[in-house]
């Protein structure tokens, strides 16, 4: 039992276990939540903490691992986990955030053992795809992560509009995973039959050594492409997510919003873009503008909602914009930095919504309007959200800034995404404070309505979950080659995979594709 | 002739006359656990058929080649084995709402498997309609069992009738098959059936034909009874044709397709996409409203009937690989059969004395047995096709499947996303089920469900089954490729 089978199978054992505590033991069920993430987190830390030593295996993966009774090995399936720079920020930043969410999950007050259960299996879900070294665990997880989140919003959700959310979001984020199955299946299928497997890292080679042909990319880059996208909220399919975590418990939020959603990103870093290279580089400008989309039309809308969570959720969105623009560069800096905002706002997504979670319980809504004056009685939480819009906003410091700074210096490398590049740094920059300093300033200044006059802010033992949160992002901003140095190892070899022209001869439709550009 | 070939077959009828006999002298109390010995001893048998002194175990043709029994067979009746042992169980505890004649209700179950197990080793059209006759015909008393409900004798009453079109279409399209080409068994068949592929007469034989198993597998446009039968049915009937009729219907048409007719299957290839693609979206669609219970996975197995046609249409290529399709029909069945019986326990232990099976009459299920709240919502789950269940690996395997030949076929990459549609539709109706068993809004009957013992153990069975198959394919896979090997 290495550490990687641990991390992911402790809280799905956990999940298990539970289904066996009668439902009356409500305190159990959190104590044994609350221990397991925490538990889950130590041993993230603790692999983080000994990445640089660990031993490679031939494709650079470190602590791989295998779980031989599952999976089907006459379809190549086989359950292997591992981490390389890529995942082994996420696959930290996953663990730290489900402790946090399990931590935050005070507000919920019926069906604890349902909940607990559901929240252990989606974290469990989330850090087995993320560590999946092969393509059917990595979707079988993330699917796995995905239903409870889908059953967690129609249940513990709240507002009004709490069914049509889940309604939206389970059509959405299902199609978007079916997609990309097919996809994911299309690509197993190009390997002869003999050789077929599902190992990320055979694929790899294999695809390394005999590119895709040209045909099978169009047919599978943008399937992968539109899946991938959907479950990113990639505009224009970006409308199920804000309504989606606005009405979701914040621990959902906190990990979907966080760390599920990277799923999307991941995959198209780690499998669509580098086995399909020369289709991918022929969608970069595409990307490129979608990026813009989210960036400065969902920037706009955030700017104009007048509730505060809506307003997170659009925000979070925006910065899906970031990533994209750092994927479409496709150069070193451009793709290292959407990996570092990846991991940037998984914890800022967690600390946001979290935050907000803990006002809505304390005041039960969360409409701007109503609220006010917050930060006079509610200090710390006060303090942290100032702090989350900043980083939001991108102030050095905190790790975003790091991401969002190496974005633009690669995407302004390439020429054609030089207009992109610019507005975009208005979007980020310009509409990003905007918003958020409105929303500091609507929600935790001014005059308090006398309504709120008996809030009670969070006591030392929950301060914990946003204060881990808080310290992420500035360890990690202050120090960001802890990140930074090994993520660029990989992304120098992808970036080398799709920009690499392959030694093969290509078919001339490939050529004029190429040369058009 | 080889009758020890035939000893499996032979022991099911046995056994059938037995619980007949017994009837006879058993005393009327005890002749309820009748049903449990049935059920035993088909168990037994099922066990038994992994040792090697089983019939089984041995390959070859009896009767002039008539009956055959190699992979497909074997694979095929320890399905019908299960099936019948856990519907047998589910009888019992059915018992007390079928008003005389309880000994006679588990003799047709196991008179019906036998129909079952001839259907898996028919290797000629005698066999062929002698044994959907077999099993249609024991439905039809099996339908309408509780005689005093009209719904029941409704169901029944539709369901003699299309039976009776469809077998006469059947035995029409045989009649025009072996006119034409003088042959009636599948591998003499085969070495000919090249030559008439563009014969019109020949070709409307294979149609009717056609027609009638698509009747047995509840595809579009044969469809039809599917609902109100379902629905009209006691329930373990329903399980029974849920999983019995329609997988002996599958066996007919893997054997009569790639057994019998194999050149002229491969110019079929667009009419299967189409009728798999309608049917998946006709089942999808029309359960969508449905209230009832019975009748909503009445509709959901027309949907199943057309993901399990997607391994078929793929298969029917004949092209590289394309076993896998059939492979993938197998698995999913076996997933099937774990998912529906597990649905169909739920459904007749909960739904006890409600009068009308409706969604809302599983609410509060939760409080009354946990353990059948989460069978049901793990049945649900398993037909939606979500891992970690069995219903998700064989989707994967059908989609793989279908993909595989989309290189030879365009009309397979849009089959692929009807598929997709479909499974996106189902999520609806499944969800909408698990949501009355824990969010329903009106205070429910919280009486605890008192479970017998055997009924447990068929509970834990069938959820043991739908992770099994979901997280540990191997075994079965190997079992499912060695099955469609014998298919060429």
């Amino acid at each position: 039992m290495t550490i990687l089978t641990l991390i992911f199978l402790l809280p799905l054992l956990a999940a298990i276990a539970l289904a066996f505590v009668p439902r009356n033991f409500a305190v159990v069920m959190r104590a044994v939540a609350v221990g397991v993430t925490f538990a889950t987190m130590l041993l993230g830390i603790l692999m983080f903490w000994q990445f640089n030593g660990a031993a490679a295996d031939a494709s650079g993966y470190k602590f791989v691992s295998t779980i031989p009774w599952l999976g089907a090995e006459s379809l190549g399936i086989v359950c292997k986990l591992g981490v390389d720079g890529l995942n082994v920020g996420l696959v930290l930043m996953g663990a730290i955030v489900a402790f946090a969410a399990a931590c935050c999950s005070f507000e919920i007050k019926s069906r604890e053992k349902e909940f607990y259960i559901l929240l252990l299996t989606m974290t469990g879900g989330i850090l087995g795809a993320f560590m999946s070294l092969d393509l059917f665990f990595f979707y079988f997880f993330h699917e796995l992560a995905l239903v409870p989140t889908f059953i967690m919003i129609g249940v513990w959700g709240r507002g009004e509009r709490k069914n049509f959310a889940t309604f939206q979001i389970t059509i959405y984020l299902s199609i978007g995973a079916l997609l990309a199955l097919i996809g994911l299946i299309a690509l197993y299928l190009q390997l002869p039959a003999d050789v077929r497997t599902f190992d990320i890292p055979t694929l790899t080679k294999y695809f390394t050594e005999n590119p895709m042909t040209v045909s099978a990319q169009k047919f599978i880059f943008p399937l992968l492409l539109l899946g991938f996208g959907i479950l990113v909220s990639l505009w224009p399919f970006h409308s199920w997510a804000a309504l989606g975590y606005g009405s979701a418990p914040s621990a959902t939020a906190m990990l979907h919003a966080g760390v599920l959603k990277k799923f999307g990103l991941y995959g198209l870093i780690r499998i669509a873009i580098p086995f399909a290279p020369e289709v991918a580089r022929a969608h970069l400008q595409l990307i490129a503008w979608l990026a813009l989309g989210n960036l400065l039309y969902v920037g706009w809308v955030a700017m104009k909602q007048k509730n505060l969570n809506l307003l997170i959720g659009n925000s979070s969105v925006a910065h899906m914009g970031m990533i994209f623009l750092g994927i479409a560069s496709l150069n070193l800096i451009g793709v290292t930095g959407a990996v570092v905002i990846m991991i940037a706002h998984g914890f800022l997504a967690a600390l946001t919504f979290g935050l907000s979670g803990y006002i809505y319980n304390q005041t039960g809504t969360l409409e701007m309007n109503e609220l006010g004056g917050l930060a006079k009685k509610l200090r710390f939480v006060g303090v942290a959200f100032v702090m989350a819009a900043m980083a939001g906003c991108g102030l050095p410091g905190f790790l975003n800034f790091v991401g969002e700074v190496s974005v633009f210096f690669g995407a302004w490398q390439v020429p054609a995404l030089r207009l992109v590049t610019v507005l975009a740094v208005w979007g980020a920059l310009i509409i990003g404070a905007v918003y958020m300093l409105r929303a500091v300033r609507a929600a935790l200044h001014g005059d308090m309505p006398e309504k709120w006059a008996n809030l009670s802010d969070v006591n030392l033992w929950r301060q914990l979950p946003y204060a881990l949160l808080i310290a992420s992002l500035l360890v990690f901003g202050f120090f960001p080659r802890l990140l930074t140095d090994k993520i660029k190892p990989v992304t120098e070899q992808i970036v080398n995979m799709a920009t690499v022209k392959p030694a093969t001869p290509v078919t001339p439709a490939a050529v004029v594709m190429v040369e058009s550009k | 002739m080889n009758l020890s070939l035939m000893s499996l077959e032979i022991s099911v009828v046995a056994l059938g006359i037995v619980v007949l006999l017994a009837d006879l002298w058993l005393p009327v109390q005890r002749k309820r656990a009748l049903g449990y010995f049935a059920a035993a001893a088909l168990g037994l048998l099922f066990l038994n058929s992994f040792t090697g002194n089983c019939s089984c175990a041995s390959v070859g043709e009896a009767f002039g080649g008539m009956f055959i029994q190699d992979g497909l067979a074997v694979f095929f009746k320890r399905l019908f084995l299960l099936a019948g042992a856990l519907v047998l169980i589910l009888a019992v505890e059915f018992s007390d709402r079928i008003a005389a004649g309880i000994s006679e209700y588990y003799s047709l179950i196991v008179f019906a498997l036998a129909g079952m197990l001839f259907a898996a080793s028919s290797n000629d059209f005698a066999m062929l309609f002698v044994s959907i006759e077999f099993i249609t015909i024991t439905f039809y008393v099996l339908t309408s069992f509780t005689r005093s409900k009209v719904a029941a004798l409704e169901a029944g009453v539709k369901y003699l009738i299309l039976g009776a079109l469809s077998s006469a279409f059947m035995i029409y399209g045989i009649a025009l098959v072996w006119g034409t080409t003088g042959k009636f068994n599948f591998s003499e068949l085969a070495a000919v059936s090249a030559n008439f592929a563009t014969n019109k007469l020949f070709l409307f034989g294979v149609l009717f034909i056609l027609v009638g198993l698509g009747f047995k597998i509840a595809a579009f446009p044969f469809q039809m009874w599917t609902p109100d039968v379902y629905q009209g049915a006691p329930t373990p009937t329903t399980a029974f044709l849920a999983i019995g009729s329609k997988a002996a219907g599958f066996v007919l048409l893997l054997r009569f397709l790639f057994g019998a007719i194999p050149e002229v299957t491969a110019q079929w290839t667009n009419l299967l996409i189409v009728i798999s693609a309608i049917t998946i979206l006709y089942g999808n669609l029309c359960a969508l409203p449905q209230r009832n219970l019975k009748r909503l996975l009445g509709y959901s197995s027309i949907a199943h009937a057309g993901y399990l046609l997607l391994g078929v249409a793929a298969m029917s290529t004949l092209g590289v690989n394309a076993a896998t399709g059939g492979s993938a029909v197998l698995y999913y069945l076996g997933g099937y059969l774990f998912t529906t019986i597990a649905a169909f326990l739920v459904i007749a232990l909960v739904l006890r004395h409600v009068e009308s099976e409706d969604v809302a009459g599983l609410a509060g299920l939760q409080q009354r047995s946990p353990l059948l709240a989460a069978t049901m919502t793990l049945a649900m789950v398993s037909l939606a096709g979500i891992p970690p269940l069995a219903g998700f690996f064989g989707k994967f395997l059908l989609l793989k499947a279908v993909i595989e030949q989309g290189a030879t076929n365009g009309g397979f990459y849009c089959l692929a996303f009807v598929a997709l549609a479909g499974v996106i539709i189902s999520f609806f109706y499944y969800f909408s089920v698990i949501r009355a068993i824990y969010w329903s809004k009106e205070t429910p009957v919280i009486t605890p469900i008192v479970m017998s013992r055997p009924i447990q153990f068929a509970v834990w069975l069938t959820i043991a089954g739908m992770l099994y198959l979901g997280l540990f394919p191997d075994a079965v896979l190997k079992l499912t490729s060695e099955a469609v090997a014998v298919l060429k």
